[in-house]
């Protein structure tokens, strides 16, 4: 591995990552905690009605990050799993086989939101149009992952079958991304990621939703800390660093 | 061609393989994918003639027409180019306006009128506040559109 320089190597030393995570996810939890709390005042309180929804539209504060968090994560996913499988980094594997469940709930969670937002708004709980049936093919994915990796005994092949799984869904992401705009959807095509401005032109708006979306994006920072620390713990049970740690118990 | 060189060919492979794979689907299945269809692509004959399908337009304003004493109603949708007028006799989302995005399911008529079995308001992308719709609405720009 001569051409991976020096700090990622010590990054992939379970130990050392073990010690990391250990002391930044306070910091990380600390950070995700105001910023969630500030973003949901200002989309909560501050944020103005929508001239149409009326606060019916407040979801979005929820429904989007959630939405954005889901393919993010499968991205970090589906990259750990790629690293894993050409490199045989341990640790990778760890990282991909934690973040499965939480990116999971996130997509649970944009569907469910989307769900209850869309029976009042357009009429109906669920439609099968291109966004929001990739968006449940990624949930499928995910559950994939985690089924598969749990039905294989043997650790390593466990990792391998299941990081092709996650390697091969990366597909799905950009059919998510650009499903509004290929095809003719109920769902609405993105606002703020779209070329030129935005469509949530108060800034009242647009401002509280961007800190949920950093404040989401810091929280899945600290729940994988966590996470890749009891995925790292229960892989090296038997090392002599885990025992170091724990004391002998 | 050292192992790690052959992994990392093999995944890219597959997910070259893989990608390939769901474009040439997605190309098949082209129009199942599509929601719905506009007024000019049933004007062209795109549209499926004998089953039913879903077309989606703008509500053109003043077009809303009501039965008196009876909840039959129609309404001419537009895409701006051509419009289709759908008859409706059901309950209507709360969205339901007149220059709002609508999705209406059912099947054209010989007369040209689409009957609907299910009528849903789609929602564009933007959001804002009433006093700035209003003063959008009272500038130049004619509302929202989509």
């Amino acid at each position: 591995m001569k051409f991976l320089p020096k700090f990622v190597h010590r990054l992939a030393s379970p130990p050392h990552f073990y010690r990391l995570a250990e002391r930044w996810t306070p910091w990380l939890g600390l950070v995700a905690i105001v910023l969630i709390l500030a973003g949901a005042y200002g989309g909560l309180v501050i944020a103005p009605v929508d001239y149409q929804m009326g606060d019916g539209f407040r979801i979005i504060y929820v429904h989007v990050p959630s939405a954005w968090l889901s393919l993010l994560v499968y991205m970090v996913m589906a990259s750990a799993a790629a690293v894993g499988l050409i490199w045989r980094i341990k640790l990778a594997h760890a990282v991909a086989a934690s973040c499965a469940p939480v990116g999971a709930w996130f997509t649970f969670l944009a569907l469910a939101t989307g769900a209850i937002w869309g029976k009042p708004m357009w009429g109906a709980w669920w439609v099968w149009d291109a966004r929001l049936t990739s968006e449940l093919v990624l949930l499928f994915l995910y559950l994939g992952y985690i089924a598969l990796h749990g039905a294989i005994d043997e650790r390593t092949r466990a990792d391998r079958a299941a990081g092709l799984l996650a390697v091969v869904g990366v597909v799905n992401v950009p059919i998510i991304h650009y499903s509004v705009e290929w095809w003719t959807t109920l769902h609405q095509p993105a606002s703020i990621t779209k070329m030129g401005s935005p469509s949530i032109r108060d800034p009242a708006m647009l401002i509280p939703l961007l800190i949920m979306s950093i404040g989401f994006m810091v929280y899945f920072a600290a729940v994988l800390a966590i996470r890749v620390r009891g995925e790292v713990l229960e892989r090296e049970w038997h090392k002599r660093w885990v025992s170091e740690i724990l004391g002998d118990t | 061609m050292t192992p790690r060189q052959r992994r990392m060919w093999g995944v890219g492979l597959v997910l070259f393989g893989a990608g390939v794979a769901t474009a040439l689907a997605l190309q098949a299945f082209r129009e199942n994918i599509l929601y719905f269809y506009t007024p000019s692509q049933i004007e062209s004959g795109e549209a499926p003639v004998a089953r039913a399908f879903r077309i989606g337009g703008l509500v053109v304003p003043g077009s809303v027409h009501r039965e008196p004493g009876d909840i039959d109603m129609s309404f001419v949708l537009t895409d701006n180019a051509h419009t289709v007028t759908v008859a409706y006799s059901k309950i209507l989302p709360d969205l339901f306006r007149e220059g709002q995005g609508i999705i209406a399911r059912g099947r054209l008529g010989e007369d040209g009128v689409f009957s609907a079995e299910e009528v849903l308001a789609k929602h564009d992308e933007n959001y804002m506040p009433p006093e700035l719709a209003e003063a959008l609405e009272n500038t130049s720009h004619p509302g929202q559109s989509n």
